[in-house]
């Protein structure tokens, strides 16, 4: 080739350069672990379906949902949400909207008749699921799922446990409940309602079950000894609900008092509200701070024109007056009595003051170890004895519906692997996503003008249906408030930001990838990565 | 029942892409077949603000005249590390001028496509700071002055980066350099100096001066387009942080050209015929210790004998910048006033 004078090589171009050999740190993408996935107790992947949901994806959306928990609509309205807790996105502003999407996508996936996966592959193996409260038929779903077969009995008329027996209906619509269980029940499984067993290992044998799952609740009201006239109404809050539940509530008078400052306590008095109780006052020992429900039914709770008498015990109950102590809370923060004492006139006290679980079905069950009313359960949920699992409020936990679809889960994996004489494989998880790790800069700011709306919504949440339309905007709105913690969401950063051109973006969902050729490892992707899913690791020299 | 379309994106308008929003309002970095102006294999250092920042301006200007522009390209850091005989960096027509006369070897390109015809042909003519604000300057101000159809570029790292860190008329005030020691009762670059080559080029009535930085690629993006939407005359300042010279990690290159901008030490705006149209206003105000203390050219600040006199006047400059340009509103919520 002719050259110009004086030139005496052909131009070439740097790509022949490999800058990639002055590096001494190498950048790498990393997954992990959300704090929104970490704190959901029935072991959500929370950020993969807002991830869908971001794009309009509703039903890919709920279907990652209902990989791990197939109640999506009975939880968006009654979970207590530890996810939106430990959300990250806090510490910019608020909390994302989780339970109100996953309520969204669940009345969604109603709406639309969307089915859950089918029953796996008869193993020909068979359980027993006593219980059909939310632990049952999350176990009875995942066995199903796995292809084993299921007899779920429950003592009561209706499936849903504490759901249905527990929860008032203005948490929970009937209808949503109903429909929920019944995909469930679809999947083909044998149900023998009012049916109570009364040993279980007997049970067992008698159907020839390869193993057992134990999720009876815990549904004894639990009674204190107050002086009480005669003709005083007292009655336990889970009787009560239950009753009302069946559509046969007992008759309370105007003036309820609630004795117990859980959860139950909250719903027992907005439920005797609704019935028609002019008044309706919970009477709790310790103080706001202490109290054992969450604040959100509080807030509820004042709102319908509940009150609370704090630092107060019930002393006796005598023909429509009612006699309180005063208490005060000691240095290590216990209540302890005043001596001083004050009158409410009443009709009727329920008591909610927590429950105990029935376990007589175990009492020939040697091996099951039971402490303190509950049953020792290892990590698999099996108790001591072999083939026997438990979960739900029967073993020692918070008792919520939650956590309890999780035991259910986790129960069937373990019964899973015991049928089949397999370990449960442990499941690898990833470093938390904490909040450091984040480059929030580049998460825009959520405009001022949607907030108002948006809160109003989300504390509708938990009531009525919200007007379908605005529920869709706001579902999206709330999935994209979402900063995906420690998982690429291909926001094109890394591959804007190098001044090297040594991230190759690979196309849709198919995320990016380093040309180790020519990264100088100079880090600034992993400093701009706005949900920290890069990180860089020293080269071996 | 009162609805709102939902504009909100899970990262608005600060990261370079974004899965949610279509193709055509990315950004031109996002777009997988992006020129890449300059290539890979480049010799500049690690984190290299210039070279990011070369590649936003170049791309963008492809983008905005479909992919015909001449750039020219003064002696410097930018020059040296990217075509070291016989290799290139360059995908796009380019030349390389002496240290002081890019101005004017533009002015020529110019002319010459317009004598042959070629006026869809665009110009951009590129420096570092040492080649716009002094060197070149003289060359610069006559471009101006006529009104020549070409897009100057100046990529501002504050100093002579590629023969050891000398000073410039664009080294900031308190700042070390090989020319300006940390020594003595007033240690670093003096006050009081030094040249705001943005405001002189607006002096010029020009039809666009606009600053930038490599912080914010949608802004510098939209700045490049709308500069090659007009003809004549226009200047472009980058910010483009220098690890080598400004003493501060590599991985940080980005993040304190957000800083200079949140502090108000770089004010970022537009103007047109010499009146500002645009600022861009802070998001997250800093004080200037976030940003001094990441460089070790300002490290003589801190440490066993502070100056937190010095670290004072530094923040008047900052708080003046701010009253001058309007870059705090009380609101927000609104990125963009106008002046």
């Amino acid at each position: 080739m002719e050259r110009p004078f004086a030139i005496t090589l052909d131009v070439g171009s740097s790509r022949s350069n490999h800058t990639g050999s002055w590096r001494v740190e190498r950048p790498v993408y990393v997954d992990r672990l959300p704090p929104c996935n970490n704190a959901c107790p029935a072991g959500e992947n929370i950020q993969g379906w807002l991830y869908e949901a971001e794009s309009g994806n509703y039903e890919g959306a709920w279907r990652k949902l209902v990989e791990e928990n197939p109640l999506p609509a009975i939880m968006g309205r009654i979970c207590f949400h530890p996810c939106e807790t430990a959300c990250n996105r806090v510490q910019v502003d608020e909390a994302v909207g989780i339970n109100a999407v996953e309520r969204f996508l669940g009345d969604i996936a109603i709406e639309k008749g969307w089915t859950i996966p089918e029953a796996g592959v008869d193993t020909g193996k068979r359980i027993l699921v006593v219980g059909a409260g939310p632990a049952g038929l999350s176990a009875t779903y995942h066995l199903r799922r796995l292809g084993h077969q299921v007899r779920l009995v429950d003592s009561s008329a209706q499936l849903g446990g504490m759901m249905r027996y527990g929860i008032p209906a203005y948490r929970l619509p009937r209808a949503i409940l109903d429909a929920e269980i019944a995909r469930i029940i679809a999947m083909g499984v044998e149900v023998e309602l009012n049916y109570v067993v009364h040993d279980i290992d007997k049970e067992r044998k008698a159907g020839g079950f390869d193993a057992v799952f134990l999720a009876v609740g815990a549904q004894l009201g639990r009674r204190v000894s107050i002086p009480a006239g005669d003709s005083s109404r007292v009655i336990d809050a889970v009787s009560f609900l239950h009753q009302v539940a069946d559509d046969d509530p007992p008759l309370l008078g105007r003036r309820v008092v609630v004795y117990g400052g859980g959860d139950t306590a909250f719903d027992a008095a907005r439920t005797a509200k609704r019935l028609g109780a002019t008044e309706a006052v919970i009477v709790y020992r310790r103080n706001r701070e202490r109290m054992g429900a969450h604040s959100v039914e509080l807030e509820q709770a004042e709102v319908e024109g509940i009150t609370v008498r704090w630092l107060s015990t019930v002393n006796r109950f005598e023909s429509e007056q009612m006699v309180l102590e005063k208490m005060r809370l000691n240095a290590e923060g216990f209540p302890e009595p005043t001596g001083e004492y004050e009158e409410l006139d009443a009709d009727a006290l329920v008591l909610a003051l927590g429950q105990d679980t029935d376990l007589s079905l175990l009492d020939q069950a040697k091996d099951v170890v039971v402490r303190n009313g509950v049953v020792e359960v290892e990590a698999t949920m099996m108790t001591g004895e072999n083939g026997v699992f438990a979960g739900g409020d029967v073993v020692p936990t918070d008792r919520t519906a939650t956590i309890a679809v999780g035991h259910g889960k986790r129960a069937a994996f373990g019964i899973d692997a015991y049928v089949n004489g397999r370990d449960v494989p442990e499941k690898v998880r990833h470093d938390l996503a904490t909040f450091e790790r984040l480059n929030t800069w580049y998460y825009a700011d959520a405009p001022r003008t949607k907030r108002p709306e948006l809160e109003r919504i989300r504390r509708q949440g938990t009531f009525d249906e919200v007007i379908g339309g605005l529920t869709e905007e706001n579902a999206l709105f709330e999935a994209r408030r979402c900063l995906s913690c420690g998982n690429c969401f291909e926001c094109d950063n890394c591959f804007g930001v190098c001044p090297d051109n040594a991230v190759i973006k690979l196309g849709p969902s198919q995320r990016y990838q380093f040309d180790y050729d020519f990264c100088k490892g100079c880090g600034i992707c992993v400093k701009e990565c706005p949900c920290g899913a890069i990180e860089m690791v020293p080269e071996k020299i | 029942m009162t609805t709102q379309p939902v504009h909100f994106y899970q990262i608005g308008s600060f990261a370079v892409g974004n899965r949610l929003v279509d193709d055509a309002d990315r950004t031109v970095q996002s777009n997988a077949n992006r020129t890449n102006s300059i290539d890979s294999g480049h010799r500049a250092c690690q984190g290299c603000g210039e070279a990011l920042g070369a590649r936003y301006a170049l791309d963008a200007a492809m983008r905005a005249t479909g992919g015909k522009i001449v750039a020219v390209n003064a002696t410097g850091c930018l020059e040296v590390f990217s075509t070291p005989y016989p290799e290139t960096s360059w995908r796009i027509p380019w030349l390389h001028s002496l240290f002081g006369n890019a101005p004017a070897v533009a002015t020529g390109v110019a002319a010459a496509l317009r004598v042959k015809g070629k006026t869809d042909v665009r110009v951009v003519g590129q420096a570092g700071d040492g080649g716009t604000v002094d060197i070149g300057f003289g060359c610069l101000s006559g471009m101006f002055e006529r009104n020549d159809d070409v897009l100057f570029i100046c990529y501002d790292n504050e100093g002579y980066m590629n023969t050891g860190v000398q000073r410039s008329a664009a080294t900031p005030p308190a700042a070390r350099t090989a020319t300006t020691e940390a020594v003595g009762p007033e240690p670093g670059n003096s006050f009081g100096q030094g040249k705001d080559v943005p405001r002189i080029a607006m002096a010029h009535d020009i039809p666009y001066v606009a600053t930038a930085t490599v912080a914010d690629l949608h802004d510098l993006e939209r700045k490049v387009e709308r500069a090659m939407s007009m003809r004549g005359a226009r200047y472009l300042h980058v910010f483009v942080p220098c690890p080598l010279g400004w003493g501060s990690a590599s991985n940080e290159t980005i993040h304190l050209a957000r800083l200079a901008k949140e502090t108000g030490l770089f004010p970022v705006f537009e103007a047109e015929h010499g009146v500002v149209t645009n600022v861009s206003t802070i998001r997250h105000q800093v004080p200037v210790e976030e940003y001094l203390k990441l460089q070790r050219r300002y490290a003589h600040l801190f440490g066993k004998n502070p100056r937190p006199d010095i670290i004072e006047r530094l923040q008047l400059i900052a708080d003046q910048n701010i009253a001058r340009y309007g870059l705090v509103v009380d609101d927000d919520d609104s990125k963009e006033v106008t002046a």
